[in-house]
């Protein structure tokens, strides 16, 4: 799925000024959801869009260690401008929809856009 | 344009020569050319200006403008030699090009001849349209190398001749609960292990197992030291602080178990997965750590796809 797909079907906007356009045609594999820091280091999977309500600059982080293919910010949050300009610098899209997390959540996974993987993870001792 | 976008375009006009660029197979003429059939040698070559020579060398330089002033005075019979400019300005075949174009910029000329340097034999003319042409290949040859190829710095361990070799990446980390710059270390890290080569898979790991490390000293230390020891088939992390310690590691590499204030969890951290992501992430694992002395955690991450379960010989001691 693109992830003009991805925005279409969260009636998500660009957060970033910049050329959007460049983006749009990117590939999305696959979708995680969390608001805890350390949920979104256990997953793994580049290419995959990352739904949070977490609005702070370790978000931006976490997405560029994991090589996040872009993150969508719930229920009409927006980042702080330190989190927008550190993504400039790592070129990873922003949008943000109205949408609640499980909305969100449910309308893409109804689209058959894939849950990520926790594949390099072990299972819990 | 803003400045910082050209950058890339003037390192490559730094990396490229005239004579990268230059038209070889140069038309030239003679002083003593009749007029008359300037017309034709301009008009076949589709050129507007040639380099006159003589015995090789470059003596002038006349153009299609010499060529209409000449018209309309009335096409009086005469040579070459008698309307060309004598002073002309060329440019050495083994000069950078950034330095070719700032002069047709300056000078205004649409194009120079290109000497070898001392002898002054003609070998080549440069136009703006050759630079630009040049530049082009370049940047597609230079894109598709960044498709194709590792980074430069990939063979480095090929390139030494030692029985061991190792890179090490030092970073240290501000304490105190600095989240704006917390991680920073972690990209870094990412950043230069790429730039290395190492399988994206690795690099994740270790941006990881470091970033996880790393904002346990931004948040419970009053900072410390990141090492990253990079040898052929390894990343060896070493994680060390002067307190306050952790009092019960088993407790602490228990997931979920965490200590975490409210205004860090508030952020999205302390749900007690730290040190388990860093075990998930590690081949090797060892957390020491002194109540009021410090704390001393190494992961080793082997380099090349991993195993999916925690290795049996992933230590934990206190």
């Amino acid at each position: 799925m693109k992830l003009k797909e991805v925005c279409e079907i969260l009636e998500a906007e660009s957060v970033r000024k910049v050329d959007s356009s460049r983006w749009r045609s990117r590939e999305v594999a696959s979708c995680q959801a969390s608001d805890l820091i350390s949920d979104m280091l256990s997953f793994r999977g580049p290419g995959s869009l990352l739904l949070t309500g977490l609005t702070n600059i370790q978000v931006i982080r976490a997405a560029e260690l994991l090589d996040f293919v872009g993150i969508c910010f719930v229920r009409g949050k927006r980042p702080e401008p330190e989190a927008v300009r550190l993504a400039e610098e790592k070129d990873i899209p922003l949008f943000a929809t109205p949408l609640l997390m499980y909305e969100a959540c449910g309308r893409l996974y109804a689209a058959k856009l894939p849950a990520g993987t926790r594949k390099e993870a072990s299972p819990i001792a | 344009m803003p400045e910082l976008e050209i950058t890339k375009i003037q390192e490559l006009v730094y990396e490229l020569w005239v004579d990268d660029v230059m038209h070889k197979d140069v038309v030239t003429v003679t002083p003593s050319t009749p007029l008359n059939n300037l017309r034709e040698i301009l008009r076949d070559n589709r050129i507007s200006g040639t380099p006159v020579v003589e015995n090789g060398r470059l003596v002038g330089i006349i153009s299609m403008e010499d060529f209409i002033k000449w018209l309309c005075e009335g096409s009086p019979g005469c040579a070459v030699a008698d309307r060309m400019s004598r002073n002309v300005i060329a440019v050495c075949a083994d000069e950078p090009l950034i330095q070719a174009i700032n002069k047709l910029e300056r000078l205004g000329f649409g194009r120079l001849p290109v000497i070898k340097r001392g002898t002054k034999e003609v070998v080549g003319i440069l136009t703006k349209g050759d630079s630009i042409a040049g530049l082009l290949k370049k940047l597609d040859i230079d894109y598709r190398q960044a498709e194709t190829r590792h980074p430069r710095s990939s063979h480095i361990f090929e390139d030494i001749v030692a029985d061991r070799s190792s890179l090490i990446f030092e970073y240290d980390v501000a304490g105190g609960g600095d989240v704006k710059r917390g991680g920073a270390s972690a990209s870094g890290l990412k950043t230069s292990l790429m730039r290395l080569g190492i399988d994206p898979q690795t690099v994740r790991r270790a941006a990881i197992a470091t970033y996880e490390a790393e904002m346990n000293l931004t948040f419970f230390t009053n900072g410390g030291l990141i090492t990253a020891i990079i040898e052929s088939d390894l990343i060896r992390l070493e994680v060390t602080d002067d307190g306050p310690g952790i009092e019960n590691v088993d407790q602490a590499m228990r997931p979920g178990f965490s200590t975490a204030p409210d205004w860090v969890r508030e952020l999205g951290f302390g749900a007690g997965m730290g040190l388990y992501n860093i075990k998930t992430c590690a081949d090797r694992m060892r957390l020491d750590s002194t109540v009021g002395v410090g704390t001393r955690l190494e992961v080793e991450i082997l380099m090349g796809g991993k195993r999916e379960v925690v290795r049996d010989h992933a230590t934990v001691t206190a």
